[in-house]
Order: C-alpha cells, then sequence, then structure tokens
C-alpha cells in the first residue's frame, strides 16, 4: 500500500468519514448525510489546503488516535479539546504538521460533541453515490473507524493556510434554535405551539446523527389520525407519538409518518450538531424569509 | 393541490391520491430537465411531492394552484420479480383477503404493480396495486429482524426490504431479486414510477 494513509490507533466512541454528504437521491430513500458542523468542517479543510469537498473525520465526545505513513498537516475544528502529537500539545484550530509515522492524539472535547480532523490530500475511501459520508441510518458509505483500520490518502494538498488560530463559534451554553411554523403545525394544539417556543427542553442522551431528541413538555396533537408517509427535510422538528419533539439532522431518514410542527433555520443546525446531552433547548419562532 | 412551505426554501406540495403524486412527481422532474425549476430534491410520497433545496418557492407555490398535470405516459418496461411465496404470514393475509392461503400468490402475482414511492431504506419502493380491499395492517408486534429479499404488504402498499432490518410488514415471500447494489448502475432497482410485476416461484428458485 502506498504511504499516503492513515493507520486508526484508537477509534473513539463514534469516528465516522464524513464529507458533504450525497444530496440528490432523497427519491429513492437515500439520506443526505455529511458532517453534522459543516462550517467546522469546511474550516478544517481550509486550514490544509484542500479543497470544501474533501473528506474529514468526524468524532464524537472523545476524539480518536490516527498514525500518518507520511509526513502531512492536519486540522482540529469544531469542538474544542487538547491535541498533541507523539505527546507533545499542539494547537487546536490550527494547521499542525505530524511527522510520517507519529502518532496525532485528539483528545476528548472540552466543550461540544464532535471534532474534526482534516488531513491534507483527504481521507479517500471509496465513495458510494458521489460520497464517503457515513451514514448511519442506511449504512451507505464506510463503517465507523475501528482499531487498526488504515485508511487512504490523496495526493498532499498544494499549500495550506498560515494562520495562528481561526476564529470559531464556540459550542452553545445553552441551544436556541430559530423555527418557522411547519407544514403540519395544524395538526397540533395551539397550546402544543405556545408550549415548543415558550417552556425549556433539554438534549436527550438518545440523540445521534439521525436527530436531535429532547426532553420536556410533551405536545399534544390537536387530530389524533396517522399520517400517510412525507417527504422530511433536515431540520424538520417530527413530533412521535410520545410528543417529545426531534430535529432531524444529516442522516436523517427521507420520508415518515409523524407530523412536523416547526423547521429549524439551517444556519442554527451546526450549533445542535455540538449540543451535548443536557444542555438547555429554546425553540425561537421567526417570520419565514 | 396545496402547496405548503416548509422552512425557507422547500414546498410539501398535497394532492389528493398516490396516483395524482406520481404526476406530479414525473411533471416536476421534467421541468427540472427542461431547466424551469432549480431544486436539490424533488421526493415523492403517499399524498405528497416535497421539493426540497428550491430556488424560488413562493414562485413555484404560486405557480402549482392551478390544474393537475395529466398522468404522464406509462413507462414501457416492466420488472419481473421472482418469487418464492413461502412467507410466515401467508395465513394472516389470507384471513385478512378473506381466501384460501394457497390463493395468496395467485392474487398478488395478478396484478400489476407502480411504484409510488421509496423511503425507509435506499431502494425500498412502496408498490401499489393491489386491488381495493387488499389493504393488511401492519403487524401488532414489529419483527426485530426480517430477511433480505422479503416480501411484504401493509396498509396497501408491496414492499421487497433490499437488507436486513427490523420491520412491521406481513411477510408473504422472498425474492433473490437484489433490490439495492451501490455498485450497480442505477444502484436501485425500483424508482418512483416503475412498473413491476411478481412471478411466482418454487423453493429454490425453478419457475
Amino acid at each position: 500500500m502506498t504511504d499516503r494513509a492513515l493507520a486508526v490507533v484508537r477509534a473513539g466512541a463514534l469516528t465516522t468519514v464524513q464529507d458533504r454528504g450525497r444530496p440528490g437521491h432523497a427519491h429513492l430513500g437515500v439520506p443526505r448525510s455529511g458532517a453534522l458542523d459543516a462550517p467546522a468542517a469546511a474550516l478544517a479543510n481550509r486550514l490544509v489546503g484542500n479543497p470544501p469537498q474533501e473528506a474529514v473525520l468526524e468524532t464524537t465526545l472523545d476524539g480518536c488516535a490516527v498514525r500518518p505513513r507520511s509526513t502531512v498537516a492536519v486540522a482540529v475544528t469544531g469542538a474544542p479539546c487538547p491535541v498533541a502529537v507523539d505527546g507533545r500539545p499542539v494547537a487546536w484550530g490550527a494547521p499542525v504538521r505530524v511527522p510520517a509515522r507519529a502518532v496525532l492524539e485528539v483528545g476528548a472535547a472540552v466543550r461540544g460533541l464532535r471534532s474534526y480532523i482534516a488531513v491534507s490530500g483527504g481521507i479517500r475511501v471509496e465513495p458510494v453515490l458521489g460520497s464517503r459520508s457515513c451514514d448511519l441510518l442506511s449504512g451507505l458509505g464506510p463503517a465507523p473507524l475501528a482499531n487498526g483500520v488504515v485508511l487512504p490518502l490523496g495526493g498532499p494538498a498544494a499549500v495550506y493556510a498560515h494562520v495562528d488560530a481561526a476564529p470559531q463559534p464556540g459550542p452553545p451554553a445553552e441551544l436556541v434554535l430559530r423555527v418557522v411554523p411547519g407544514p403540519r403545525a395544524d395538526w397540533f394544539t395551539p397550546a402544543a405551539l405556545r408550549t415548543l417556543t415558550s417552556r425549556a427542553y433539554r438534549v436527550s442522551a438518545a440523540s445521534n446523527r439521525i436527530g436531535l431528541r429532547t426532553e420536556g413538555p410533551a405536545l399534544e396533537r390537536a387530530h389524533a389520525g396517522e399520517l400517510p408517509s412525507e417527504g422530511m427535510v433536515l431540520g424538520a422538528v417530527q413530533v412521535p407519538p410520545d410528543g417529545r419533539p426531534v430535529v432531524f439532522l444529516a442522516d436523517h431518514p427521507t420520508t415518515g409518518g409523524y407530523p412536523v410542527i416547526a423547521v429549524v433555520r439551517s444556519a442554527d443546525l451546526p450549533a445542535a450538531a455540538q449540543a451535548r446531552p443536557g444542555t438547555p433547548v429554546h425553540f425561537v419562532t421567526v417570520r419565514r424569509r | 393541490m396545496r402547496a405548503l412551505p416548509v422552512g425557507d426554501d422547500a414546498l410539501l406540495v398535497e394532492v389528493a391520491s398516490g396516483a395524482q403524486a406520481l404526476a406530479l412527481h414525473a411533471e416536476l422532474v421534467r421541468r427540472r430537465e427542461e431547466g424551469r425549476i432549480t431544486v436539490r430534491e424533488i421526493v415523492p410520497a403517499a399524498r405528497t411531492v416535497l421539493l426540497d433545496g428550491l430556488a424560488e418557492p413562493a414562485r413555484l407555490a404560486a405557480e402549482l394552484t392551478g390544474e393537475l398535470p395529466p398522468p404522464p405516459p406509462t413507462p414501457r418496461g416492466v420488472v419481473e420479480i421472482p418469487v418464492c411465496y413461502d412467507g410466515p404470514d401467508l395465513a394472516e393475509v389470507a384471513a385478512y383477503w378473506g381466501v384460501a392461503e394457497e390463493d395468496v400468490p395467485r392474487v398478488h402475482a395478478a396484478a400489476e404493480f407502480r411504484v409510488a414511492f421509496c423511503g425507509f431504506a435506499p431502494g425500498f419502493g412502496y408498490l401499489t396495486g393491489l386491488p381495493a380491499g387488499y389493504a393488511v395492517p401492519r403487524r401488532a408486534t414489529p419483527r426485530t429482524a426480517v430477511p433480505p429479499g422479503s416480501v411484504a404488504l401493509a396498509g396497501p402498499y408491496t414492499g421487497v426490504y433490499p437488507r436486513a432490518s427490523p420491520g412491521g410488514w406481513q411477510l408473504i415471500g422472498t425474492t433473490d431479486t437484489v433490490l439495492w447494489d451501490h455498485a450497480r448502475v442505477p444502484a436501485a432497482l425500483l424508482s418512483p414510477g416503475t412498473r413491476v410485476r411478481f412471478v411466482p416461484v418454487r423453493a429454490g428458485g425453478a419457475a
């Protein structure tokens, strides 16, 4: 095998390969997938001189460790965390040189949930329908990282960014999600709509790449009937029978049968990707653009 | 026809039937191919078509209040799916239909199906075509594991599980046909509008 490769030393709780996803196949039941905190993934690529479509690693809470077979530039963005090369602390949020066969250790997130690791040349696993993203709902794309797996890398990038540190939004202490009324808001009582936008919710530990689940007051339906399956969008706030709203994230199903009470502004979804279980969530109504 | 806004850049267009949704889907795909609309996803479903990633949702919403498009011409090809009707829920389905268990394959294979829409898993089509009155409820308790290739019924729909997954549909048979192969072009055997016939075979695959 070529020396443009990265060996997984410590896979972490859940580390996946992600790029910008595979939109355009929803009519076949294929979720869009892709990095949940897309701006953080894009910044990581930019810091190492990669074009924005290159695949990066997305960690979950406890980071991961990898060993490149040749010298590479890496950048870690998203959830702030300690970063070390062969045990020596190096910068987070900035390009870092990792010599051949040194171990890059990306530590547990200090705040937030998901860190992004870009490597110069990009992670070049085999694409599926034009994307290298690991889709946890449908199983498309590469499996989550496992110890010992070797990931191919692309050729070295031209020039990487020369910055000390790039500004990034901090993970939210409170998650504010701006919403517009959803297509099935009329399936709920007026009280339910007020409850959604006035009462406090918390991020549930059952959240994942498919959806941000919440704990809080149940939302009451105005009528009990069954909704025929309909197409779902990213950021849809779907209300299952238990009444607790679920915000659809990148691996969401393409169709669903529970009514959508509201839709979250796409600009607020990267923050949702970084909200830990227990984080307070406030849904705030805004006008449709 | 009614167009409901979904977020800032999507529309959910409601129609009266699955057939109308399929016709509208075909019309919208045609408009996209002609460059008349810019949209990332066109997703038909049971009574709706979702347009997601739409450049001008308000303009299209205003355009879509008029008459429904005529149904598209029926596609010429028919996908034949050989089925061994050996599912564990045959007796239950026979009871719902009011026929003998051995007549379930005859009734099912006599119908011509269309893929109304896809969802649940890549390559999973919701097929309509059984006569009215042949709808069956989902199982009260879903199975934790349904084998790939299972041919199953729920509501008015027939579906084929592309891969092993949990499922609550009534299983009537199995097929060796590969519904989804991402290395194949196209990856999905079934897409919205595809015509399908189920052809009974005996266990082992021989007709």
